[in-house]
């Protein structure tokens, strides 16, 4: 019987040929990855217990990115912390402040591949599946475990299939395709499953769009969001590393426990509405909803590509008075990449604020959090109540492009207006 | 509690719907507060838990228990405000596990939030997955947990057990 990417990956990991949905293994660990928030506790509850190595230390990535720059005394000194325990456990992938988010330093430095099995202490782990690894969130003891072991436990899950089919209309991304899947199928659809996205419209998106799919692939409960590897996988990672990287999918007759097929060609733009990622409305159906913060930032949404199809937006307009656009490119990469092309100098001449490569207020723990009674519309993944700043706020979640729409017109926008 | 074999727990029931997320049970806007102050705002959500909740209290919950982050502090909060157990319809997945992880009992029961009312007395027979609504006089028969996920809640968590290797 043929086996899901999932099950290849598990098989492989756990010394056997094959594995079934249910089946517990115990896997070797290709990549573990801590952050400021994780990766000194972990350390600290090994220190704690007289451990004081890591199985492998290469194969242990840290990124300091949700608190940076540090706004509290507090903050500097966990950071110091972070960089010490990093030093002491021999870590040589330590990126600190200023590198940039976790999910899209760890696919630019050539650090996830194919095939892999990756844990990250952070859910949206998940990101890594759109580079057809298995990856996965765990918790900090979870990753002191994992680091100190090189092996962890894992359940085989169940895979499900979505199916894209047609080409996106301009204006409409893959976070509309996400959003609008959620919607309909709702956050716990995939609950401890591996998602597979296949289908012509899953092979059309680029490497990038297919991360802020796999992603958010976690609000929907999953375990796994993956992408078959292709040719736009291999030149993604061709500058990013040594290693040999080939194609890698599932069996033609893997099984799936369940198959849902999405018509792309049709989608408009779409919003999460207050308090959960899985309330969503398309564009059209939304109404007047005045927004004081439009947010262009986090894991999910900003990458060169989200920025540049922001700045198309925004190029040659002004963000509303009354409104605050906030833009934080999500690495230094992707700095470089739109100082370079000009897109920084469309988005700042349009009125956005910039912030310096990082997680910024999506989880509430740097600058740009929401007061009390605001409206919010974000290119992020979460807007559950009193996540990013007050919990008295009211954020929503959409496309970078309807986020640089919203900014212009003070309320939540469509951005296929702009494009012509 | 991590008697050998004998995980039994008993205690009142607070209620709580479907997605109570993470955020909830360790919100950020937290972040740097005392324990004192800090423990308010854990599962805000609820309508009288942060003033009523007493040690030993239990949770049901609907499904979706713990969406969300991976933050760890979400099971861990709840086990110093001394929550003895959480019965859910369904748990996220990294909730789950870090519960596990930090060895605070946690199980899956569908059909659970139609057994109990708020303040229902429960009783969880942790390691034959039997709860009891001892106010009612029902009796539900949950999930089981593998024996080796068991072995980590019985040791006290996934430090203890590197402890116990390392020490073997």
């Amino acid at each position: 019987m043929g086996m899901t990417m999932a099950e290849k990956i598990l098989a492989s990991h756990s010394g056997r040929e094959s594995v079934s949905p249910g089946e517990y293994v115990t896997a070797e660990i290709d990549v573990m990855m801590g952050n400021d928030i994780t990766f000194a506790d972990a350390c600290r509850n090994l220190v704690d217990i007289g451990l004081t190595s890591f199985a492998d230390p290469d194969k242990v990535v840290v990124c300091n990115d949700h608190r940076i720059p540090a706004m509290t005394a507090r903050d500097a000194e966990l950071q110091t912390r972070l960089r010490e325990y990093a030093a002491q456990f021999g870590v040589k992938y330590f990126y600190d402040a200023g590198v940039g988010i976790e999910h899209t330093v760890l696919p630019e430095k050539g650090h996830a591949h194919p095939g892999h099995l990756i844990i990250g202490a952070d859910s949206h782990t998940t990101t890594y599946g759109a580079l057809a690894a298995a990856a996965t969130g765990m918790g900090a003891s979870e990753l002191a475990y994992s680091m100190y072991k090189g092996s962890n436990w894992f359940q085989v899950p169940e895979t499900i299939n979505f199916v894209l089919e047609g080409d996106l209309a301009a204006g409409v991304s893959s976070k509309d395709v996400m959003l609008a899947l959620l919607g309909k199928h709702t956050a716990d659809k995939a609950q401890y499953m591996s998602i597979e996205f296949t289908g012509s419209g899953a092979a059309a998106m680029s490497v990038e769009a297919r991360m802020t799919m796999s992603n958010i692939g976690v609000e929907m409960g999953a375990k796994f969001a993956m992408f078959a590897a292709d040719d736009k996988t291999i030149a993604y990672l061709a500058t990013r590393t040594d290693a040999k990287i080939e194609h890698f999918g599932p069996d033609a007759d893997a099984v799936y426990v369940e198959t849902h097929h999405m018509d792309c060609a049709n989608l408009e733009p779409q919003v999460a509405f207050p308090h959960n990622p899985d309330n969503v409305k398309s564009i059209s159906e939304v109404g007047d909803v005045p927004v004081q913060q439009a947010f262009i930032g986090s894991c999910t949404n900003s990458r060169t590509e989200d920025l540049e199809r922001a700045a198309v937006i925004l190029r040659g307009r002004k963000v509303a008075p009354g409104t605050r656009l906030l833009v934080i490119p999500s690495s230094q990469e992707v700095m470089m990449n739109v100082t370079k092309s000009g897109v920084l100098n469309d988005l700042v001449q349009a009125g956005a604020m910039i912030a310096p490569p990082g997680c910024g207020p999506c989880g509430g723990g740097s600058t740009g959090v929401l007061g009390a009674g605001e409206n919010g519309i974000a290119s992020t993944n979460r807007n559950f109540k009193g996540r990013m700043g007050s919990p008295d706020a009211f954020n929503h979640l959409a496309s970078p492009e309807t986020v640089a729409a919203s900014a212009i017109e003070g309320k939540i926008a469509d951005p296929r207006k702009y494009l012509n | 509690m991590s008697i050998s074999n004998t995980i039994v727990v008993d205690g009142k029931v607070w209620k709580f719907g479907d997605d109570i997320n993470t955020d909830f049970m360790a919100p950020s806007f937290s972040k740097g507060m005392e324990w004192e102050q800090a423990k308010k705002t854990i599962l805000h959500i609820h309508e009288g838990f942060t003033e009523g909740v007493a040690e030993g209290d239990v949770i049901v919950a609907g499904a979706n228990f713990g969406c969300g982050s991976s933050r760890q502090q979400a099971p861990a909060n709840l086990k110093m405000l001394g929550i003895g157990c959480v019965v859910a319809e369904s748990f996220g997945r990294i909730f789950f596990r870090n519960a596990v992880a930090i060895a605070l009992p946690v199980m899956a029961c569908p059909g659970i939030s139609e057994a109990f009312n708020e303040g229902d007395d429960l009783q969880l027979d942790f390691e034959k997955s039997l709860v009891k609504n001892v106010t009612q006089g029902t009796e539900m028969q949950g999930a089981l947990m593998p024996e080796d996920l068991l072995k980590i809640v019985r040791a006290g968590g996934v430090m203890a057990v590197l402890k116990e290797e390392a020490a073997a």
